[in-house]
């Protein structure tokens, strides 16, 4: 049944260029009314696969549905139920912001009594009202990347595919677009891709990281942090005989060590930060530990959040080890 | 074909609203004046056998070789530049209605321009009222070969914008394919190797290929079916393959 069906499915995509592969094997799949945050370093084979997932590209083998839909077999069907905004956003230069829409909406096949409502609705949405009539090419980049969203949105297709909706945009256009793609939430499934790894953390409720045409992580955030990471990281300021602390560590978790320690500063006090490979929060025991006995002065106790970043970089990093030990052994 | 309408309407529109086409227009219509006007002065002088129309198609091939590669260079060219092709063609559109679509509004305007030099003829039949000059035979036979023969010229500019991102690459693609055609097949008949036995049917084939002599026979009132056939099937058969070469550079995109 098409509407019990998720909205994306992805079975063993391949697609090859001339004998390079750009995306080997992926599979995943996506909720109804889900936010999917894809990353990847360049030429890791996103743009290939969202061109795949719209239709745009034919794939090497493997199944892509849409809604329950085949890409392969109802391409029309599928094409009606995406919002695609292309990498780099191209829109025509020498058309008016209403007019392109209007066009736009006419191919999407919007009866024209309830198109002019919707392009109203729309252009307040993106806050666009105010450049209704000016032409495209004459727009900033902020205005041209949300005249792409808003004409991602026009049709209010179940799915909406973006890729890289916020390159090149400053800091307070990225929050606007933000906001924008978390007003969408619920009503729409979303897959974006971004190389700002706030920006994907702070909307997307899982994240993809695709490396060398694999998935090579997913999860939420604070999952994948868990899983690749695979340790905590607290950092403390203390006072007192450095060689004293590993036993006192010892005490509260074995496989707490030092991971690195400062020079003492003018208090005396050091910077130290210690990694466990233990995932429950050790922060009490450390903090009781510390201060009991008089040994050690505590100042400061924090738990480090590594950053997506972070994860980012592991997960790629461990997938390149994987393909050069598979390099190796053939 | 649903969207065929909506792109051919949209194509038209963002032609005439385009600086570009009346610059093209503009320098078009100076070429035929002046041509016109000379053709006339020859008149003033000395008494002609042809009538001033059959004189004036005679140079039709002048504007088509920069007007055509002019109007038609942008298309496809300029979509696939600024990568709207991709946004065109995820929405339920096929590569078929996008190049009827262009094809169609680019034919459009050929017309147009070639209808603006109806002019020339009107103002002749007012102020010079000498039945002679004003020959309805040629004139109606001139323009027929203007619009047949617009149907090949026209698909073959796009075919050439489908090949290239540049639009001036497409442009001189088409140049040199138009040159070849209206200059390079009767030129072809010169090689002295065509004349051996062997060749004959290579050699019958180039004759009928003849654009110059085509219009020759419409202007004379002759309407050849092959002629007209030579027109048609090229014209749908260099539409296919901009079809093809669309979903070929969409493939390796």
């Amino acid at each position: 049944m098409p509407d019990a069906a998720p909205a994306i499915e992805v079975e063993h995509l391949v697609k090859t260029y001339a004998g390079v592969t750009a995306v080997n094997d992926i599979s995943f799949s996506v909720a109804r009314g889900e936010i999917i945050g894809f990353l990847g370093p360049n030429g890791a084979g996103k743009s290939t696969t969202m061109r795949i997932l719209t239709g745009y590209l034919p794939a090497t083998s493997g199944h892509v549905r849409i809604c329950g839909m085949s890409v392969t077999t109802q391409p029309d069907e599928v094409k009606r139920r995406v919002g695609y905004m292309p990498e780099n956003n191209p829109l025509p230069e020498d058309m008016r912001v209403s007019e392109y829409l209007y066009f736009r909406g006419r191919l999407k096949e919007i009866p024209r009594r309830k198109l002019g409502p919707r392009i109203d609705e729309v252009l307040e949405v993106c806050d666009l009202k105010r450049v209704r009539h000016k032409i495209i090419g004459k727009l900033s980049k902020g205005y041209r990347q949300r005249v792409g969203v808003a004409e991602a949105i026009l049709a209010e297709p179940p799915v909406i595919i973006m890729d890289e909706p916020t390159i090149g945009l400053d800091p307070h256009q990225i929050l606007i677009v933000r906001d924008l793609i978390a007003s969408l939430r619920g009503r729409m499934t979303l897959i974006i891709s971004s190389h700002i790894l706030p920006e994907i953390e702070m909307t997307c409720d899982r994240v993809l990281i695709i490396n060398g045409g694999r998935v090579v992580a997913q999860g939420t955030p604070a999952a994948l942090r868990r899983e690749i990471l695979g340790r905590l990281t607290y950092a403390i300021e203390v006072a007192g005989d450095p060689a004293a602390l590993p036993a006192l560590l010892a005490g509260v978790e074995p496989s707490l060590r030092i991971d690195t320690a400062g020079e003492p500063d003018a208090d005396g006090f050091r910077r130290i930060t210690l990694t466990t490979e233990q995932t429950a929060e050790l922060g009490e025991p450390l903090h009781r530990a510390l201060t009991a006995g008089g040994a050690f002065r505590l100042r400061a106790l924090s738990r480090m959040n590594p950053t997506l970043e972070d994860v980012f970089l592991a997960a790629t990093r461990r997938s390149w080890d994987v393909r050069s030990e598979d390099l190796r052994k053939s | 074909m649903k969207h065929l309408p909506t792109i051919l309407g949209h194509e038209i529109r963002m032609l005439l609203v385009s600086p570009s086409t009346y610059i093209a227009a503009a320098f078009f219509l100076g070429v035929m004046g002046t041509i016109f006007t000379g053709i006339l002065e020859n008149y003033s002088k000395a008494a002609q056998e042809a009538s001033p129309a059959q004189v004036f198609f005679q140079l039709f091939w002048i504007p088509v070789l920069f007007i055509v590669p002019l109007l038609t260079m942008k298309s496809l060219a300029e979509e696939r530049r600024l990568g709207t092709i991709e946004t065109l063609l995820t929405t339920s559109v096929s590569t078929t209605e996008v190049v009827l679509g262009k094809y169609g509004a680019t034919y459009f305007l050929y017309l147009l321009l070639w209808g603006s030099t109806g002019g020339f003829f009107y103002i002749l039949h007012r102020f010079a009222s000498d039945a002679r000059f004003l020959d309805p035979g040629p004139l109606i036979g001139g323009y027929l070969f203007i619009a047949l023969s617009g149907l090949l010229f026209v698909a073959l500019g796009i075919f050439a914008s489908s090949l290239s991102r540049s639009q001036s690459v497409a442009g001189i693609i088409c140049f040199a394919a138009l040159l070849g055609l209206i200059i390079g097949v009767p030129g072809l008949l010169q090689l002295p190797a065509l004349n051996a036995e062997t060749f004959r049917p290579v050699r019958s084939a180039i004759e009928y290929a003849q654009v110059i002599e085509h219009l020759g026979d419409f202007t004379r009132g002759v309407v050849d079916t092959r002629e007209v056939l030579f027109y048609l099937s090229g014209t749908v058969l260099t539409l296919i393959f901009t079809i093809l070469s669309l979903e070929a550079k969409q493939l390796h995109s």
